[in-house]
């Protein structure tokens, strides 16, 4: 079943209300629930950061849209609260940080498969197996310093394999730009980029902020090097966007991204307590969608629905992309980035091969982490202690 | 909230999902790493970082070194007088810990009506007032000293980063009091040595005027240990021997399905 942006309404903005005992609910179980309903908590979050992030700096640009982008930001920010605080703290930063990575690679692969156009297929491509190795290195850390499995966190969806190698994944600015989507782009292509634009700038803040919480100088490194992987890709999905469309239209743009991400996460859900949570929310981003779009007829001049001739497209697939992800690894982990094309190794550029040199020329903290590093079930202790006896 | 941990729909381990376990298991060789070496190039910049680290930070000067305060207060002796300020420090922060983990704990045994263990609100209020009264003797050890009771030292901060995780244990609301206690276990073994440690570092330092108040706190802290570990082993023993094993019943969770 599909939804159309303008069948419904949705709620009304001032009856969008929240308290505290609504916003901070039960969280979900690290260990009963599925790593499915993690995965659309994770993202939701990341979508709702990225509302108020955009909301914000919008609010720098243009004077007249300052009141209504703050109401619609009072309810982002408690839509976000009620998302993230769903994390049970039974989660070490560490074991986010894994499901963190799992987000990235599960909902990129399902992106990069449902991209109209190949040229941001590609780059989804590219970007999903840096993510895919920064997770075989941070599960090496996990495994290596508290002693933990990161598959408790996966549940078998998720391979634990190296990717593109971290140590090479680090460019000169000039190779991380990519070329904007057409403003004529099928909205799957807008709805797309906003969508991964805002899971990678989550995680990139989230490493940030919890980088400096480990004692332990070999995680500090990792994240200190992995955050700047992160910032490389906010770097090359944020490039996506067209810098041409009107302030309007990006917002316009954004709050259906919202709709279409909530719509994918009702139709998917299996735990009923955090569905209801989800259609709620639809139903919440349906009415800013609105919101914005009489702004829009009223500040453009022009019809939202041109930007949205159809209904939306179908949810995002939450499920394991293993098959794809494999395939993808064995055909391009050599493809490297070149302004704003994909080449192979042997013709990357001379300036990222320079600012890499140096920047590792000190070691490498993702390749001393996981050195001689095998996924095993139950951590590698378990392989040495088979091996041992 | 519950009282007893029920077996249910854990989805951590291999055997839930047997179809992905063994496609996670069956990578192509040319996918599986070949990277050189092993976990002792971690072990190798851990040690770069250790030989090159400043500490934690410092103990503060005490009154009596600084000659801010001269009367009244015993001179602290010895080779290493920062030794027993900074070990008093570390009493007084975890005292102080302790008062607000049993302040924890109290809620949730008033709340859960918990009766799978002897332990009474009554015992529960005499143990956070003996940390709480812990709290203070140290402080005014500390006081004696010429040292500042309000300042944090490095082995204070330090326990405070070790009972960072039972905090997080007794304060979540989806634990059993028998949870519970395993954290408040852990807490009290180890305040009953750094009880120890302190009298015998003040013996070390001739503070003999600090040893019968803390001799009394010791002797409390003892018995203290006692009592958690016998109710830990009532409520966990009561829990998986007298009353069997619960199938979870959890109203949000949703059905497994085989992966």
């Amino acid at each position: 079943m599909s939804l159309n942006l303008f069948s419904s309404k949705g709620c009304p903005l001032e009856q969008q209300r929240f308290t505290w005992r609504d916003m901070v609910g039960k969280p979900i179980s690290k260990l009963d629930d599925d790593a499915f309903t993690r995965v659309r908590v994770i993202l939701m979050n990341g979508i709702e950061l990225d509302a108020l992030r955009f909301q914000h700096i919008a609010a720098r640009m243009q004077r007249e849209l300052r009141l209504p982008l703050a109401r619609i930001r009072r309810t982002e920010q408690h839509q976000a609260t009620m998302i993230n605080w769903l994390l049970g703290p039974d989660h070490s930063p560490l074991e986010t940080t894994i499901a963190y990575e799992q987000v990235a690679i599960e909902v990129t692969a399902a992106v990069a498969q449902r991209e109209p156009d190949p040229y941001f297929a590609q780059a989804y491509r590219f970007g999903l197996l840096e993510d895919f190795d920064h997770l075989y290195r941070y599960s090496a850390l996990l495994d290596r310093l508290e002693g933990k499995d990161a598959n408790n966190i996966l549940q078998n969806y998720t391979d634990i394999l190296p990717g593109r190698p971290t140590v090479v994944e680090h460019r000169s600015p000039e190779d991380d730009l990519r070329e904007p989507y057409d403003r004529a782009a099928a909205p799957l292509t807008k709805l797309h980029a906003i969508t991964i634009t805002a899971g990678e700038f989550q995680t990139h803040d989230y490493y940030m902020n919890i980088g400096p919480l480990f004692a332990d100088p070999v995680a500090r490194q990792l994240y200190a090097e992995i955050a700047s992987i992160e910032e490389q890709h906010v770097t090359q999905y944020g490039s996506m966007i067209n810098p041409e469309e009107p302030l309007l239209e990006q917002w316009l743009l954004h709050e259906a991204a919202e709709v279409y991400n909530y719509y994918s996460c009702v139709q998917q859900e299996t735990n009923p307590r955090i569905k209801a949570i989800w259609e709620r929310f639809l139903d919440y981003e349906l009415g800013h969608f609105h919101h914005v779009a009489e702004l829009f007829k009223q500040f453009e001049k022009r019809d939202p629905a041109e930007l949205f001739p159809t209904d939306l497209p179908e949810p995002i697939q939450f499920a394991s992309q293993r098959d794809f992800v494999r395939q993808v690894l064995a055909q391009e982990v050599d493809l490297r980035a070149r302004g704003t094309q994909f080449v192979d190794k042997s013709q990357e550029s001379q300036a990222s091969i320079d600012y890499r040199t140096h920047i590792n020329s000190d070691g490498s903290p993702s390749e001393t982490v996981a050195a001689g590093y095998i996924w095993t079930p139950g951590t590698e202790l378990n392989r040495k202690v088979a091996v041992a006896v | 909230m519950k009282e007893q941990t029920p077996m249910g729909m854990n989805r951590t381990g291999m055997q839930m999902s047997p179809l992905d376990a063994n496609a996670m298991q069956a990578a192509p060789a040319s996918m599986t790493p070949a990277t050189p070496g092993d976990d002792s190039a971690l072990a190798q910049m851990r040690g770069s970082y250790i030989s090159e680290s400043d500490p934690i930070g410092s103990v503060p000067l005490p009154g009596t070194v600084k000659g801010a305060m001269t009367t009244g207060v015993a001179l602290l002796t010895g080779d290493q007088p920062q030794l027993l300020l900074d070990k008093l420090g570390e009493r007084l922060a975890f005292e102080r810990t302790g008062t607000r983990l049993y302040d924890a704990l109290i809620t949730k045994f008033e709340t859960m009506q918990d009766t799978s263990t002897s332990m009474t609100l009554a015992d529960l209020r005499k143990i956070r007032q003996d940390e709480a009264r812990h709290f203070a003797i140290v402080a005014e050890a500390i006081q004696s000293l010429g040292g500042d009771p309000t300042s944090q030292t490095p082995c204070a901060d330090l326990v405070g980063v070790e009972s960072m995780g039972l905090m997080q244990v007794v304060t979540d609301p989806r634990t059993t009091v028998a949870q519970s206690l395993h954290a408040i276990l852990v807490a009290e073994m180890t305040d009953n040595v750094g009880w120890e440690l302190l009298i015998a570092l003040a013996e070390d330092q001739n503070q003999s005027a600090l040893i019968t108040d803390f001799s009394v706190a010791l002797d409390e802290e003892r018995m203290h240990l006692q009592q958690v570990q016998s109710w830990f082993q009532e409520a966990t023993l009561g829990e998986s021997i007298s009353n069997g094993a619960m199938v979870d019943d959890i109203a949000d969770a949703n059905p497994s399905q085989l992966h």
